[in-house]
């Protein structure tokens, strides 16, 4: 059985924190041999702690969290303030064909592990370096975590209620940031399965992010307008909102654009008189009257469950859905068909739930394999198969602390 | 001039508004040839949502339409002709990647799925981006990128940390949710295409964005579903995890280390409450964040945003502003590494706009190609490609097929 697109494909990651594992991690999950290598001297925080989810593990084995983000990875301890520890690594970038590493600027160079060094080990590696702010100009030497990164960008800017503060949302930013540095991996492998060469790529957490919000640098570059936060509003479409329905904190998020679509909307609430209103014919006047629809909306969806307005709507072509908790995306019929999660065994923690690729592939479909790596759990299929040290080799580099 | 990534890779593209654009913009960005078909006279929606250039409102005018579609080509197809039909084959045939984001009912009734187009090119790889993939209870159903954003997951949590727990949830900022499913389909059909290069053998992608935004809060699912903890957007009382106010703005100051937090009580002066062995190791000051957070909110409120920023990163601690797009434009660290790039387009002018988000050493980014006038490349494409003559061409033109 295939192991997935990338099977073959060997990665040196140097990662850490979900803006660099995840980026590694998804390449692992495609079938990549994802070699993690880490120190008890440089422990990942995601193993300790998690900042956006507000958790603090015991010990360096019991993650949940840094579960999810390395699955499928191997591991192995190596203290790369050690030369020996250096030389190691050197060797084992010399049989991958990937390197990452999402340390601060500057930080692998001092090291020995720059790009200029591992391409001489390795002539047509390819090695990702992400950062905060990218690795030149005046702030290459700043960090951040996921909500600098949203901050930075500009996202938090136009994220909350527009009579709120900025919100750096969730750390799905993080990840925004590892899928983009995981895209330009595979733009990478691509360009060398082509041409046999390697490169250098060096993604901005930061700018990753802006892109995303592309319409708003344009609105700005072409209008001199700043765009701010206007919590769930549209430029055009009305209704466009969430709406509080039955139970406890449930909401319906609805948007309507086509003609057809509101009067779908209006047939589904039973056409009350409201709905004939001069000021709601038309778009233009539904958007500038929306906080009065948006109101006569509500007193419509109070009397329903948000699944219930989603089945009337969406029979009706109108697009409906739900605010989806965590808890309710757990036990929703399609999600659970859709299947991207599933469970994995982990060795100390036990069995626990875990996203695989958000993808279905035809032919070469991704699987979770296995659950994060314990700390150096591959010292020896590593350093022994792969790199023919002998076992009293591995035992007293161990001794002397270079594999620790 | 310097390689590009991926100039071997051939792309079809029959996608509207923001998701499916951006996804193949981004291939297009690195050298892919991408030709993107649009419906004649009207053309992609993305062309009639702003903002416009001066405010225009024209179709060759739309700043969002100029940004999605840089260096593609573009032609104009009725593929709801049964010629129309035909020449959409021709051009899979000799494509490696196509894709769509019809819905899978429309897909099906158009014949244009891809057991059919597989029989036309078996190392074709095609990507279906849809709201909710092709399979499961919802497939059928509609969404806008508030309905999947709020699918996914995320919405419920914002306003993260909300003092206000009587108010909605709201959706993230702009198009990022649209564009980031357009990003995760752009690494999943990239990642096909690499297959098939490698073994000559195509397939087909399913890419959900319901599922795609879901995968990015991730660890907000598996919390309920490991531990049976809700999470909501109401404040959790983390550790300066919010924006603070300062003189003139706004300052995220991010504190995980305990060296992180040793620099930050430093900048503040070493005042000795912060000096307490109880504030030692993240998870301690998680659980005095309440005390910690109005105190270094208020040492915050003396400074600006640049002071504060620069001040904070010299001692190492991950301080970062609220930024705008205006401050971004103006950034000199986004000026220094070259991330708005101007590009001549034939009837907007020369237009600044952004260009990624990485620097490959062996093959930059290149912004050779505005994005395309409404058939611009019509001739190019069916007549040098594909062989038409040019009064086929005009006779398609005239019967609505081009």
């Amino acid at each position: 059985m295939s192991r997935g697109p990338f099977e073959g494909i060997r990665v040196a990651d140097f990662t850490w924190l979900w803006a660099g594992s995840y980026a590694t991690g998804l390449l692992a999950l495609l079938g990549a041999e994802v070699i993690k290598v880490e120190s008890m001297a440089a422990v990942d925080q995601t193993r300790l702690m998690s900042f956006t989810i507000g958790k603090a593990f015991d010990g360096v084995e019991t993650s949940y969290v840094f579960n999810a983000i390395n699955l499928n990875k191997l591991s192995v301890k190596l203290n790369l303030k050690r030369p020996q520890a250096v030389e190691i690594a050197r060797r084992l970038v010399q049989i991958s064909d990937v390197a990452a590493q999402n340390m601060r600027p500057g930080v692998m160079e001092s090291l020995g592990l720059g790009y200029d060094v591992l391409k001489k080990v390795k002539p047509d590696i390819i090695m990702l370096s992400s950062s905060a702010f990218g690795g030149n100009g005046p702030l290459r030497t700043y960090g951040g975590y996921a909500p600098s990164f949203a901050c930075g960008s500009g996202l938090a800017n136009l994220t909350g209620y527009r009579d709120g503060t900025p919100n750096p949302m969730t750390g799905s930013t993080d990840l925004m940031s590892a899928v983009t540095g995981a895209f330009a991996l595979v733009a990478a492998l691509s360009y060398r399965q082509q041409t046999g060469l390697g490169q250098h790529i060096d993604v901005s957490s930061v700018e990753s992010q802006a892109v995303l919000a592309g319409d708003s640098l344009m609105e700005y570059l072409i209008n001199g307008r700043v765009q701010t936060r206007d919590g769930n509003r549209d430029r055009i479409m009305a209704p466009h909102n969430c709406y509080r329905c039955r139970g406890e904190d449930k909401w319906v998020s609805i948007a309507i654009s086509a003609p057809e679509e509101w009067s779908a909307f209006c047939d589904v609430m039973g056409n009350p008189e409201w709905t004939r209103d001069d000021r709601f014919a038309d778009a233009y006047g539904r958007w500038n009257n929306q906080e009065e629809l948006d109101r006569l909306v509500t007193a419509w969806t109070l009397d329903y469950t948000h699944y219930e307005v989603m089945r009337m709507l969406q029979k009706a072509g109108v697009a409906a859905m739900p605010s989806l908790s965590n808890e309710e995306i757990v036990s929703d019929p399609h999600f659970k068909e859709r299947g991207i999660s599933t469970t994995v065994e982990h060795p100390v923690i036990g069995k626990l739930a875990v996203f695989g690729v958000p993808w279905r592939f035809s032919r070469t479909p991704a699987r979770v394999t296995k659950a994060s790596p314990l700390m150096g759990e591959s010292n020896n299929y590593v350093f022994g198969e792969l790199l023919g040290m002998s076992t009293a080799e591995i035992s007293r580099l161990t001794d002397e602390g270079v594999i620790y | 001039m310097p390689d590009q990534a991926l100039r071997h890779l051939k792309v079809l593209e029959l996608c509207r508004l923001v998701t499916g654009p951006y996804c193949t913009k981004l291939l297009a960005d690195l050298g892919a040839e991408v030709i993107k078909i649009e419906a004649p006279d009207t053309g992609d929606d993305a062309r009639r949502r702003g903002p416009f250039l001066q405010d225009t409102p024209d179709g060759e005018l739309s700043g969002l339409f100029l940004h999605l579609n840089t260096n593609k080509l573009g032609i104009t197809l009725d593929v709801t002709t049964a010629t129309g039909k035909g020449i959409l084959k021709e051009l899979v045939r000799k494509a490696d990647v196509f894709v769509e984001d019809n819905p899978p009912a429309l897909t099906a009734e158009q014949g244009l799925t891809y057991e059919e187009l597989e029989r036309v090119n078996p190392r074709l790889v095609m990507t279906s981006i849809t709201p909710f993939g092709l399979t499961g209870p919802y497939r059928d159903y509609k969404a806008y990128e508030l309905n999947s954003h709020h699918a996914g997951g995320e919405g419920y949590l914002l306003p993260l940390h909300s003092a206000e727990d009587d108010r909605e949830p709201v959706k993230a900022g702009g198009i990022v949710a649209d564009c980031v499913c357009g990003l995760s389909a752009a690494l999943a059909t990239l990642t096909a295409a690499y297959v098939a290069a490698v073994t000559g053998l195509g397939q087909h992608v399913d890419v959900s964005k319901q599922d795609v935004l879901m995968s990015l809060v991730q660890n907000h699912v598996c919390t309920f579903a490991n531990l049976g903890e809700l999470h909501t957007r109401l404040r959790r009382g983390f550790l300066t995890v919010l924006p603070l106010d300062c003189q003139d703005g706004y300052v995220h100051i991010g504190v995980v280390t305990d060296r992180e937090w040793r620099s930050l009580v430093e900048c503040m002066g070493n005042p000795t409450w912060a000096l307490d062995g109880k504030y030692l190791s993240w998870g301690n000051r998680l659980m005095h964040a309440g005390e910690i957070n109005p105190i270094v909110q208020e040492w915050v409120r003396q400074f600006k945003k640049e002071e504060l920023f620069h001040r904070l990163q010299a001692s190492g601690v991950a301080a970062v502003p609220v930024y705008t797009a205006e401050d971004l434009a103006k950034s000199a660290q986004l000026r220094e590494r070259g991330f708005f790039a101007e590009i001549d387009h034939p009837e907007a002018g020369p237009v600044t706009q952004p260009t990624a988000a990485y620097q490959f050493s062996a093959t930059p980014w290149a912004g050779l190609r505005a994005a395309p006038v409404l058939g611009q490349h019509n001739e190019l494409v069916y007549c040098e490609r594909l062989g038409f003559s040019k009064q086929e061409l005009a006779r398609l033109g005239e019967a609505g097929v081009i």
